[in-house]
């Protein structure tokens, strides 16, 4: 810490400019993370930006605009409760703290029912697919639950339902899926999963419950597919967490999870705040924290209302298709991504041998697109993509414009790939007979190569 | 961007906002709308019925930062789109954090070289910093345990009674046994000698305070470690101290350099202090520092790879907003030692008018020490005829929002009324606030005695009696549900 103080603009002027260099939010197409909301609402994120959310009762109209969101979001998911009747759910800061708290309630439940039956309860476990976003294994180190991962293959990405309940055991606290891979943006089959599950809590008289991550999903299927049966309309899904900081159209920091009702969420585990009488219930990880995000949620559902949500999100998958023809135009892709599920377009190469996907994102990189790579999770490691995701301040102009770097990229990489291959191969013409010998520049880039794609290798899906 | 309504509705756009239909609609409670609305109804509805809520800077419960400058506020605002955790996109905002958790640890005195990066985290509060350090300290104490084949089923942690709220949550929540010290009447922090008789076996840490909630008093870390010491070689055992430094973190430093609380003492592993409170930032930050890094399992951190540099994470939150990390390093640079030690004098002046003027009525004991958090906690005199969640109430009329809370077991008769100074209270509102209380308290004299000029009669007298009590029974029943304590 520096002894003296300085002036405050210096303060601002020398972090404003070092900030500079930071990636620009808006290009960055790694993220489904809101990078943009109108003036409006940045008016009153700042107006709200010195109140303490947890200080209920100091801040009572602050609350109440939670628990109406939590209700909103509960009916839009069909949870099983009357047009005025409050649903059971909280706001927290992200979809992590959310599935936290799902699979604690998951947790204490099933060794409630344990101790109950006299069985042992000290090897809890929970079943997902190997795509799961890195808050779930956060959650099984953390929380001290086994994580029983179900693993992919070439071609199907996520969770196989079938899989996913012949994995069931009398350990399993709850069986996660997932609305909205992380990775190729599909929705799992939540409806076959209910009706396997159904039937193996039949047979075996275990009460395995459903929890849907639908942490980019939520705020996407309930507006393009309502017939989509993936909430609580399935008897065995007892808790939903959703983002309100991806499709909810609000800044990094708010995030929602809903139990269909009381009984899902265990009473020990909620403390109680008495507001002059009345109670106030409450259970989350994080205490202090802004008031900014919650209010913007709330703004964005009355501002937009439901039909506001389905332009928006109807105007990503309109662009997103735009991205994804533009890219099999090109011919030199596969696209992995579904047309149905999360507007994002997941593309890998079709031929990987002179150039891979993690040097086109460098080269992207240039033109000032943050783009990542990423190889898939076991057991399709060999795998890697390229994912650009859609957010509502994507416009059509932009998509086109990454479309013609990316062809522009291409073109550089084939002329740079065939002026190595020429060079390799006059070398070789001139060096015949002779005992092959790397130059110590060649050995230094095949050196740096092979790191560089073990360190990437290493990286897993980033939210 | 939403498509706007087609033109064969009427032009909504010349209406202002409080001739428009909006104002006239009720706001939804339980359904989304169906259509949307233009963005100045949406803005104006709701900055109107937020107006309703308390003033923040009025708001003298809590010790969480309500005022900035105007220069970090355009800070916060630039990067309120910046997700935190996109450590990749976002380099710089991540090496702002990294710096924070060096200065921060230099500041607690943690064994570091000059230029050797400490360990530690930024989170969204102490309450996600002290699960981060409870955890560490559960997965040490387990694995010991498993290589001395003993068993690791039943861990505890031993605490005070005046503990926050979020050391309950850590022990519910990770499936810890909370041993309490309880208080007594005179001493309203842990004690450290029946805390170390109360750690065993299976004690994975002791949690000490600095700046108990209810009085802002720091309890003696330095006692704690002396005799946790001598009952460590006794024992064998490691059991080792983390100190819950949420408000003091950033006053001790500043106002007591000397007083040893911190990684100057052998048995502190882990402290945990928030930006958000004497940290001078809004609300959303808090830090956690480690002494070393063997006191952070290896297995608890998740490794994210830029670009070859491993980045090491370990934080129960994920995905957040930036400004927070941004607004502390803001803090650090733009006052740095000097700027926060003189905010902190200003705080303790002003603490002390306060405390004076309050002694001055003569109707008060004023319960918290001169050394510790700026905070001033007082109880009546005589609490017989109003007590002090009347005054509390009262209070409220004259736009002053003052807690009154009971004390946790086994003080539990004793009623607070606690003032936290921050940063913007300055001298003029102190003064103005002890007027406001003189007011208060003549009203609330006056009120019972135009109640007895009516009633002269024993009946009413047994009535009055009896009405009294019922409604003392029910507001002790409503307030005594009330949690103790709010940060």
């Amino acid at each position: 810490m520096p002894e003296e103080s300085m002036p405050k603009e210096a303060a601002y002027q020398v972090i404003n400019d070092e900030l500079m260099l930071d990636g620009n939010p808006r290009l960055n197409l790694a993220s489904f993370v809101t990078t943009w909301m109108e003036p409006e609402c940045d008016k009153l994120i700042m107006a709200a930006i010195n109140k303490n959310y947890v200080d209920m009762d100091e801040y009572p109209v602050t609350t109440e605009l939670q628990n109406r969101c939590v209700n909103m979001i509960a009916h839009l998911f069909h949870a099983p409760i009357g047009d005025n009747e409050t649903a059971i759910g909280v706001g927290t800061v992200g979809s992590s703290e959310a599935i936290m708290l799902a699979g604690l309630a998951f947790k204490r439940k099933w060794q409630h029912r344990q101790k109950s039956q006299g069985k042992p309860f000290d090897k809890p476990n929970i079943v997902t697919g190997a795509n799961v976003q890195v808050c779930w294994e956060k959650f099984a180190r953390y929380f001290e639950v086994e994580l029983k991962e179900v693993k992919l293959r070439e071609g199907y990405y996520v969770m196989d339902p079938e899989k996913a309940v012949e994995m069931v055991d009398e350990n399993t606290i709850c069986v996660a899926a997932i609305l909205g891979s992380t990775l190729t943006g599909e929705f799992e089959d939540v409806k076959r999963l209910n009706e396997l599950l159904t039937k193996k809590n039949e047979e075996t008289g275990w009460d395995t419950p459903i929890h849907v991550d639908a942490a980019s999903g939520g705020f996407i299927a309930p507006f393009l597919y309502p017939d989509l049966e993936w909430d609580f309309r399935l008897p065995l899904v007892k808790s939903i967490n959703v983002s309100g900081h991806k499709y909810g159209l609000v800044y990094a920091g708010v995030g929602w999870v809903i139990w269909r009702n009381k009984e899902d969420l265990p009473e020990e585990l909620v403390f109680h705040i008495n507001y002059l009488g009345s109670d106030q219930p409450t259970f989350t990880l994080n205490f202090s924290k802004g008031s900014s995000q919650i209010i913007a949620q709330y703004y964005q559902f009355i501002r937009l209302g439901f039909k506001g949500y389905k332009n928006i999100i109807g105007n990503c998958m309109e662009n997103a298709r735009v991205l994804r023809e533009g890219l099999e135009k090109t011919g030199r892709f596969d696209i992995l991504s579904k047309e149905v599920g999360v507007p994002l377009v997941a593309f890998a190469l079709k031929d990987s041998t002179k150039y891979t996907v993690f040097q086109i994102a460098d080269n992207l990189r240039r033109f000032g697109w943050i783009i990542p790579a990423y190889t898939m999770a076991p057991d399709a490691q060999h795998i890697a993509v390229l994912r650009i995701v859609i957010r509502e301040d994507f416009s059509r102009a932009l998509a086109e414009r990454l479309i013609s770097h990316v062809e522009e990229v291409l073109k550089e990489m084939d002329t740079l790939a065939a002026k190595t291959a020429e060079t390799t191969a006059t070398v070789d013409a001139a060096q015949r007979g002779k005992p092959a010998k790397k130059s110590e520049r060649e050995i230094q880039e095949e050196v740096t190569q092979y790191w560089k794609r073990f360190v990437d290798r290493r990286r897993t899906g980033v939210c | 961007m939403v498509l706007s309504k087609t033109a064969s509705e009427s032009d909504e756009s010349i209406y202002s906002t409080f001739a428009s239909r909006y104002v006239r609609t009720p706001l939804p409670r339980f359904k989304m709308p169906e259509n949307a609305i233009p963005k100045e109804a949406a803005y104006q509805i709701i900055n109107d019925e937020l107006m309703l809520d308390g003033n923040p800077r009025l708001n003298l419960a809590s010790f969480v930062t309500t005022w900035m400058e105007p220069e970090c506020d355009k800070l916060i605002m630039a990067a309120i789109n910046k997700n935190y955790v996109d450590m990749d996109e976002y380099p710089v905002t991540t090496e702002l954090q990294n710096r924070c958790v060096n200065m921060i640890a230099h500041l607690f005195n943690a064994p570091l070289g000059e230029s050797e990066a400490a360990i530690g985290v930024g989170t969204v509060g102490s309450s996600e910093a002290i699960m981060l350090a409870g955890l560490a300290f559960k997965r040490r104490w387990q694995n010991k345990r498993k290589a001395e084949g003993k068993p690791y089923d039943k861990p505890n942690i031993v605490t005070g009674a005046n503990v926050q709220v979020c050391w309950e949550k850590f022990a519910r929540y990770f499936e810890v046994e909370l041993k309490e010290v309880k208080l007594r009447d005179g001493y309203y922090v842990m004690d450290p000698v029946k805390a170390v008789e109360m750690v065993d076996e299976n004690t994975i840490c002791v949690a000490a305070i600095l700046g108990s909630t209810l009085n802002g008093e720091f309890e003696d870390v330095k006692l704690l470690n002396d005799l946790l010491k001598k009952k460590n070689r006794k024992t064998g055992w490691d059991t080792a101290i983390h100190v819950d430094a949420a408000s003091g973190g950033f006053v001790a430093p500043f106002l007591y350099p000397e007083l040893e609380w911190d990684f100057r003492l052998p048995l502190v592993k882990s402290i945990n202090v928030s930006g958000h409170k004497y940290g001078l930032v809004y609300a959303g930050i808090g830090w956690v520092i480690w002494r070393s890094k063997d006191d952070l399992p290896e297995e608890l951190i998740f490794h994210i790879n830029y670009l070859g540099a491993d980045q090491p994470t370990f934080t129960l939150n994920f995905s957040k907003g930036s400004s927070q990390v941004i607004a502390q390093y803001y803090q650090l640079i733009r006052l740095g030692y000097e700027g926060y030690r003189s905010v902190m004098e200003n705080c303790r002046e002003n603490m002390v008018v306060l405390k004076k003027g309050l002694e001055a009525t003569g109707r008060f004991n004023i319960i918290s020490k001169d050394n510790g958090v700026p905070l001033v906690a007082f109880s009546l005199k005589d609490n017989s005829r109003h007590d002090e969640f009347e005054v509390s109430e009262t209070l409220r009329r004259f736009g002053w929002i003052v807690p009154a809370y009971t004390m946790p077991p086994d003080a539990q008769h004793v009623t607070v009324l606690r003032v936290v100074i921050r940063e913007d209270f300055s001298r003029t509102l102190a003064e103005r606030l002890v007027m406001d209380i003189v007011r208060v308290l003549q009203e609330l004299d006056n009120l019972p005695a135009k109640v007895k000029a009516k009633i002269s009669s024993e009946e009413n007298e047994k009535t009055r009696k009896k009405l009294r009590e019922i409604t003392m029974a029910w507001r002790k029943f409503v307030t005594d549900r009330k949690m103790n304590g709010v940060c």
